[in-house]
């Protein structure tokens, strides 16, 4: 039938596991090694995985370029809008203590680095991609004979 | 000091001649498809030194970066060259390991000022990285100081690096395009053919 059926059945169980392994390293980024740049390379390699063994078309589906090209920008977006944020609600750009009321557990500290991480994981899993599909369009698919 | 001798020095020693040993193979290889794989192993095995050197985030950073999306994307640029490098002259040997020794004895010269492994007083870990340590607990409470100083302390520096990344994925963008219009493309030249 389809070739490559090992890498295929294994790479369609680990691909989820490699996103939520991705978001993971995001979302406990404050307690443990990584934030949002290894966060958004993992996920984007899932998409790579998945490109690679199911072919490129195959992930311009799943990720349209439209959603990477308005991923890029809105992962800086939304990183300076934290500022602007911060800025309107009266105190000094990235100064995550005004987000929340809570001073005594440092909430607002909490809330603000994991928005930003939000918006580095945003931008780099795109860029990632976009360099990627760049590349990936250009190049020929890998003959048999070279598996 | 016998009995205080850092076993973990040996995994050190291991891994370096791991990667001196995958290096020589790399320059020595023919064959672009095994160079790529071998630089993927290369970087496989820096992070696993930074994992045994404590720089676990770099570690993370390396590995994912290092060895699976530089892999691939040098697998993209290869597929569009020839599959063998080029035999290169001899003479240009000798001019590139006169380069690689005398970087080398440099660095090997500069050794000697290099501060301890750990030593507490090193300039990276007194000033202010002290001060990082001292007050993340207070003012930032989070755990994983790195991601302090990353995202709260250095939040500007970070949002340059965003910023960064941003203008090289837009450059990318604006010079290969996305490779959508492909197939298109494809057609447009059959029928001029």
């Amino acid at each position: 039938m389809s070739p490559h059926l090992v890498l295929r059945v294994v790479s369609k169980l680990l691909i989820p596991i490699i996103v939520v392994f991705g978001f993971y390293v995001h979302f406990h980024g404050d307690y443990s090694p990584g934030g949002g740049f290894q966060a958004g390379v993992i996920i984007a390699s899932a998409v790579i995985l998945y490109a690679l063994i199911f072919g490129v078309e195959a992930a311009r589906n799943a990720v349209p370029p439209l959603v990477v090209r308005i991923g890029a920008a809105l992962g800086v977006l939304i990183y300076g809008g934290v500022g602007v944020a911060t800025l309107i609600m009266g105190e000094n750009y990235l100064d995550y203590d005004v987000l929340h009321p809570d001073q005594a557990h440092h909430t607002g500290q909490h809330i603000g680095i994991l928005l930003v991480e939000l918006g580095v994981l945003t931008t780099v899993f795109s860029v990632m991609l976009a360099i990627f599909y760049a590349f990936a369009g250009r190049a020929p698919d890998i003959p048999e004979e070279e598996w | 000091m016998m009995d205080g001798f850092d076993w973990t020095q040996l995994l050190d020693f291991a891994l370096m001649a791991m990667l001196l040993a995958v290096g020589i193979a790399i320059v020595r290889l023919r064959n672009l498809f095994a160079a790529v794989m071998l630089m993927g192993v290369y970087s496989l095995l820096s992070a696993a030194w930074f994992v045994t050197l404590d720089a676990v985030d770099v570690a993370f950073t390396e590995a994912a970066v290092g060895a699976g999306i530089s892999t691939v994307l040098m697998l993209g640029a290869m597929l569009l060259t020839a599959r063998e490098a080029e035999p290169v002259k001899a003479g240009r040997h000798w001019a590139a390991l006169v380069v690689v020794l005398a970087t080398g004895a440099a660095l090997f010269y500069a050794i000697g000022d290099m501060p301890a492994y750990g030593d507490p007083n090193s300039p990276a870990n007194a000033y202010v990285g002290l001060d990082y340590l001292i007050r993340t607990p207070q003012e930032i409470a989070v755990p994983n100081v790195v991601t302090a100083v990353l995202a709260s302390y250095r939040g500007f520096d970070t949002l340059g690096e965003t910023v960064v990344i941003f203008a090289a994925g837009l450059g990318v963008m604006l010079l290969l395009g996305l490779g959508g219009r492909k197939p298109r493309r494809d057609t447009e030249e059959e029928d001029e053919a």
